[in-house]
């Protein structure tokens, strides 16, 4: 019997497909999330929207409040760690956690290097926001991949940029001829093997889900239609007028995202969505998307 | 690999969340048409029935939201082929413990995440009872359990006296995911189910 293996990081991941994984601080909004239809609940001690508005550094989720939330719902549980913090990730690990987020909207210990995630059992789901900083995230060991977005925001502009960017990024790789793929990997910053991998399947490795500022059922089948293979929402769900609403409508839309009519449904009288920041008046330097290398 | 003789049976897979894709891509290796099944009137259309992996609670939603029930009652009951895997397994059995759901085609009792959480999950090779060739890799993830089966289940693997692979008449299930692998022995004998029955 053989535990902890990429496979079974990857299947998790490939079970999620199609399905929405709700950002929750309480026991409440978990049992909200489920009961809505998620597939997966992200376990946090604030939503993206309250890090942007709180400012300082934003850790690890205090163990005992995911853990509360873990034995309060069936579905898989994810939590975050900031990107580099190791040792945030082990106690992840030690408590059992699902799946870890090594996430950009917590800020980063390590401004050069990322987890080795090869090290645990546990599977990582990591953000990216091109291909080749996606594929460096799976050369490190990650078993599922999330497109950035801009947290926290309530707008979809930069989840689009990201989903196109990779989906732009994996056809030119697909179409290249050989003898350009090691160039092209020099220049990504990705590993040849990888992007080899791409150029002969024309997809890649992992699932890739999108996140980042999507806030409406209609945001949710954009970004499905993009190629997505499934959605985070983070401040959306929580900062709306009618979660549970809210919720059933993203869910729902996720899965007929290409049916105009069921969309056009879900998407009635939801009451107000979460505001939503244009994203020029942010300060460059509280971007989270940035984050990474 | 069956590639003869199955290309005029047309698998339905239930896409509303989860690893459907991959089940179609076993299917299509095998040499059988597939389509996703996203509305209850798309059943009509098909020969046998796969429920994938996914989350079950998520996956029963919107079976209910859908209106789904009726339509795979009479799909049962007509004798056509059903193969349930993992939240699939879940959702077509007659008991599933602390839940309400279970639409009751093969008389086993199910423990949901029964081996834990996802750091339990593994990976095992396991016997065929109707394959005497090589062993079958079985990938488990947050697997259920079978706690208990009725007189009428054929149990088809077994791993340290868990019920893994079983089928009761034209209804097949198994507690792992056949679709994650590149060997499609199990997909195989399900397709040789839909031929058997379309024959009667």
């Amino acid at each position: 019997m053989e535990k902890g293996t990429l496979k079974l990081k990857t299947g998790l991941a490939e079970m999620l497909k199609g399905g929405v994984i709700m950002d929750v601080t309480t026991v409440e909004q978990a049992k909200i999330a489920e009961e809505a239809g998620a597939v997966s609940v992200m376990a946090l001690e604030r939503i993206p929207a309250d890090i942007r508005a709180a400012g300082g550094v934003a850790r690890m989720t205090d163990p005992e409040i995911i853990l509360k939330i873990m034995n309060a719902v069936t579905i898989p549980v994810m939590a975050k760690c900031r990107i580099g913090h190791f040792a945030e990730a082990q106690i992840l690990e030690a408590i059992g956690i699902d799946y870890i987020d090594e996430s950009e909207v917590l800020t980063p210990a390590d401004e050069k290097y990322h987890v080795n995630k090869w090290d645990f059992k546990v599977p990582f789901v990591c953000g990216a926001t091109n291909l080749g900083e996606a594929l460096r995230r799976i050369g490190e060991g990650a078993a599922m991949i999330r497109t950035k977005g801009e947290a926290g925001t309530g707008n979809v502009v930069e989840a689009v940029r990201h989903m196109r960017t990779i989906r732009d990024e994996i056809k030119k790789v697909a179409s290249l001829p050989k003898e350009e793929l090691m160039t092209v990997a020099k220049e990504m910053g990705a590993p040849y093997e990888l992007v080899l991998n791409v150029h002969e399947t024309g997809k890649l490795p992992v699932v890739n889900f999108s996140a980042g500022g999507i806030s409406t059922p209609a945001d949710a089948a954009l970004i499905m239609q993009l190629g997505a293979d499934g959605i985070f929402v983070g401040s959306g769900i929580f900062k709306s007028e009618n979660p549970m609403k809210m919720a059933k409508a993203i869910v729902e839309a996720t899965t007929h995202f290409n049916n105009p009519e069921i969309l056009a449904k879900v998407s009635k009288g939801l009451g107000n969505a979460m505001y939503g920041m244009e994203l020029s008046k942010i300060p460059k330097e509280e971007l989270l998307s940035v984050r990474g290398w | 690999m069956l590639k003869k003789g199955v290309n005029f049976i047309t698998v339905g897979v239930l896409a509303l969340q989860g690893a459907f894709r991959e089940h179609i891509n076993s299917i299509k290796k095998c040499g059988a048409n597939a389509q996703e099944i996203k509305f209850p009137e798309q059943l009509k259309n098909i020969d046998g029935l796969i429920i994938p992996g996914g989350e079950s609670t998520t996956i029963n939603k919107l079976i209910k939201k859908y209106n789904f029930k009726i339509y795979l009652d009479d799909f049962y009951n007509s004798g056509k082929v059903i193969y349930g895997t993992c939240a699939g397994l879940i959702l077509i059995a007659k008991k599933v413990i602390n839940e309400d759901f279970g639409l009751g085609y093969i008389d086993i009792e199910v423990e949901r995440n029964s081996y834990g959480r996802q750091i339990d999950s593994f990976e095992e090779y396991i016997s065929l009872e109707f394959d005497s060739g090589k062993k079958f890799k079985a990938i488990f993830i947050r697997a259920p359990r079978i706690i208990n089966a009725g007189p009428e289940v054929d149990i088809l693997s077994k791993i340290n006296n868990n019920i893994i692979l079983a089928r009761q008449k034209n209804v097949l299930v198994s507690t792992f995911h056949p679709e994650l692998q590149d060997d499609t022995r199990i997909h195989e004998y399900f397709l040789k189910m839909i031929k058997n029955h379309k024959k009667v």
